[in-house]
């Protein structure tokens, strides 16, 4: 019932949004606050924060409806969820007391910088640097390309604060609440698709936090990362198997209707094998991505396998779906006045954020030949 | 306030329609059930009351044994309880036999106001509501576009859609309401809400709890049978525009200028 609610809101009030969201590049608040009335935003957390404490499969239930109306609307979940990973992970009491009331009603959003310009698929060789100063950490550097990061009232900021140490023991992580003196938003890019979604560089020049605002202990930073796309890798999945089937959709739609040779397009053979296709590759998609949410719930031992798997296929299923998508409806689909333009603009980036599609591989041939690097 | 809200479980309109059973019944296992469309506005509108002046709202349904998946989704609209009259005797009743059981639920339940659809999009009759305020001797204010009850007074006024505008009428509570679409959208449930509805009480009654039997209500002694049934004839392949007026605007001009109309 949840995830029809969901399909039924995303249909009715997010769908008709969906194209002037992407043509004026803004962020939809009316959407963030729709989604924050209907509790959606509140799915990730506890109850006794005000949360929905549901599973990790009924978030992304939730992030695919949303994303089959409007990929940018399903990020608004997708990355509440990711921001506030670490602070489930590893979060004390007070720290989740203090910031997950406001995060689960929706009155705050959380963002996730982990990203610099020198260290993207390479994330340990990140820059940004924390120094203990008295209670306080200074931190200082800049992030790049962090979704919602113009938008966000909390920052989940990942700095260095031992460069001495090995690789996996350089980073901490630390809530940022903004704004905050030193703190800046640089810049927003235009982007080819999630228009609707801002992605921003934010620049901490000697932003003051204080040491409360630190989760896990120092040099957990690394480890913590790691351990929180095992968790939301699924939510980019969730995200792109939605944005296949709204694709499927049209498509379908379109082929029912449009007549060429005196007979609707969708009868002829070449036309049926590719929404055939496109169907059973989203389905197979999605299939996976309700297996890998199952076991990284359960506990796999192996989840950071499942997280990265489902992401991969479900990433370049949604670039082969859409792409088809826009084949279908031949000169219609290029243009703006059907949507699979948008979807196909959209999907690209379930290829690359969130770990390339090149770095899920590197996951999983590690998991299957053993470690060794 | 407690107001108890008539719902009835229908074939979802929306995926694809009714289909009739060999006998030309309804065949109502084939399709999914919904709330119908104008009980939401109905419950809509209580919930509003409720909200406004205290108390809760109940929903009150006669309905085949799995209706409660269906009461859920009302439930989980801010409704407090359910109660649901069910009996195998009761399957093929007509509007008669309806209106007599929920008239002998409702005289179960203390309410101030009763409020129902104008009609159900599965069988469109439009009785049911002014039938039971007939049986229970209630005031019947009709074809509601605004409801302003006056709790201390004891008193309700209604405005009742009119050809001319609308007409206003007063009665004293408890009254039962039949309700248009005008009262406003009913709202979507909250996940919270969804999630607190399985929580939520439905009491189930049948006809023996009610003091009733089938030799006077229910399919064995039906007012109305079912003479015959034609399909209306299939219209061609229609594409629905559902964007945003100017969106669906550009897409219509471009439909009709494709068919060379304009």
């Amino acid at each position: 019932m949840l995830r029809d609610a969901v399909r039924v809101l995303a249909d009715e009030r997010i769908a008709p949004r969906a194209a002037e969201v992407d043509r004026t590049s803004e962020f939809p608040q009316d959407i963030r606050a729709l989604l924050a009335s209907h509790d959606i935003l509140g799915l990730p957390f506890p109850e006794a924060y005000g949360g929905l404490g549901v599973d990790l499969l009924t978030i992304c239930l939730a992030i695919e409806q949303i994303s089959r109306a409007c990929a940018t609307s399903g990020l608004i979940l997708a990355v509440q969820a990711l921001g506030s990973l670490p602070l489930m992970l590893a979060g004390t009491d007070e720290q989740r007391a203090q910031w997950f009331p406001s995060l689960a009603s929706g009155e705050r959003l959380i963002a996730f910088a982990l990203t610099e310009a020198e260290a993207g698929s390479d994330a340990s060789a990140i820059r940004t640097s924390a120094v203990r100063d008295g209670d306080d950490y200074v931190l200082s550097g800049a992030k790049r390309f962090i979704s919602q990061g113009s938008v966000a009232d909390l920052i989940t900021v990942f700095a260095v604060t031992d460069p001495a140490a090995s690789r996996s023991k350089r980073l901490s992580c630390f809530i940022v609440e903004v704004p905050a003196d030193g703190f800046s938003v640089a810049r927003v890019e235009h982007k080819m698709g999630i228009r609707g979604s801002p992605t921003a560089e934010l620049v901490f020049d000697g932003v003051r936090v204080p040491a409360g605002n630190r989760v896990g202990a120092e040099g957990d930073g690394f480890d913590l990362a790691m351990r929180t796309f095992d968790r939301s890798r699924p939510g980019i999945a969730a995200q792109a198997v939605g944005i296949a089937q709204g694709a499927l959709e049209v498509a379908t739609a379109y082929a029912r209707e449009r007549k060429q040779f005196g007979q609707r397009i969708g009868d002829f053979q070449m036309i049926g094998a590719m929404l055939a296709d496109m169907d059973a590759a989203t389905e197979a998609a999605r299939q996976l991505l309700y297996k890998a949410c199952t076991e990284i719930e359960a506990g796999a031992p192996d989840a950071s396998r499942w997280s990265a798997m489902c992401k991969l296929v479900a990433g370049d299923t949604a670039m082969r779906v859409t792409t088809d998508a826009v084949q279908v409806l031949g000169g219609y689909g290029y243009i703006d006045e059907f949507p699979v333009e948008r979807m196909m603009r959209d999907a690209k980036i379930t290829q690359l954020y969130e770990g390339t599609q090149q770095i899920q591989r590197l996951i999983i041939a590690r998991d299957l030949l053993g470690k060794g690097s | 306030m407690r107001i108890v809200v008539l719902m009835k479980p229908v074939p979802d309109p929306a995926s694809g329609g009714e289909r009739l059973a060999p006998d030309s019944r309804l065949d109502r296992a084939s399709v999914p059930a919904v709330v119908n469309g104008n009980d939401e506005y109905a419950l809509e509108a209580a919930l509003k009351l409720v909200e406004a002046h205290g108390g809760e709202v109940v929903l009150l349904s006669m309905a085949p044994a799995n209706a409660p998946e269906t009461m859920r989704k009302a439930l989980a609209m801010g409704a407090a309880t359910g109660v649901l009259v069910t009996d195998t005797a009761l399957e093929g009743s007509c509007a008669v036999s309806t209106a007599k059981v929920l008239a002998a639920a409702l005289k179960t339940l203390e309410c101030d106001l009763v409020l129902a659809g104008v009609d159900t999009s599965d069988g469109v009759a439009g009785v049911v509501g002014p039938a039971v305020a007939a049986l229970m001797g209630l005031p019947l204010l009709s074809y509601a576009t605004n409801i302003e009850p006056d709790p201390s007074a004891g008193t309700v006024r209604v405005r009742r859609i009119s050809p001319t505008g609308y007409d206003l009428l007063e009665a004293p509570m408890p009254a039962l309401i039949t309700c248009t679409q005008a009262l406003g959208e009913p709202r979507y449930p909250s996940l919270k809400g969804i999630m607190g509805a399985r929580n939520k009480e439905i009491v189930t009654r049948s006809l023996v709890d009610l003091g009733l039997d089938g030799a006077t209500v229910g399919g064995a002694v039906t007012t109305t049978s079912i003479l015959a049934t034609t399909a209306p004839a299939v219209r061609g392949a229609t594409r629905v525009i559902r964007e945003a007026p100017a969106e669906a605007a550009r897409q219509v001009v471009a439909y009709l200028a494709e068919r060379k109309i304009i």
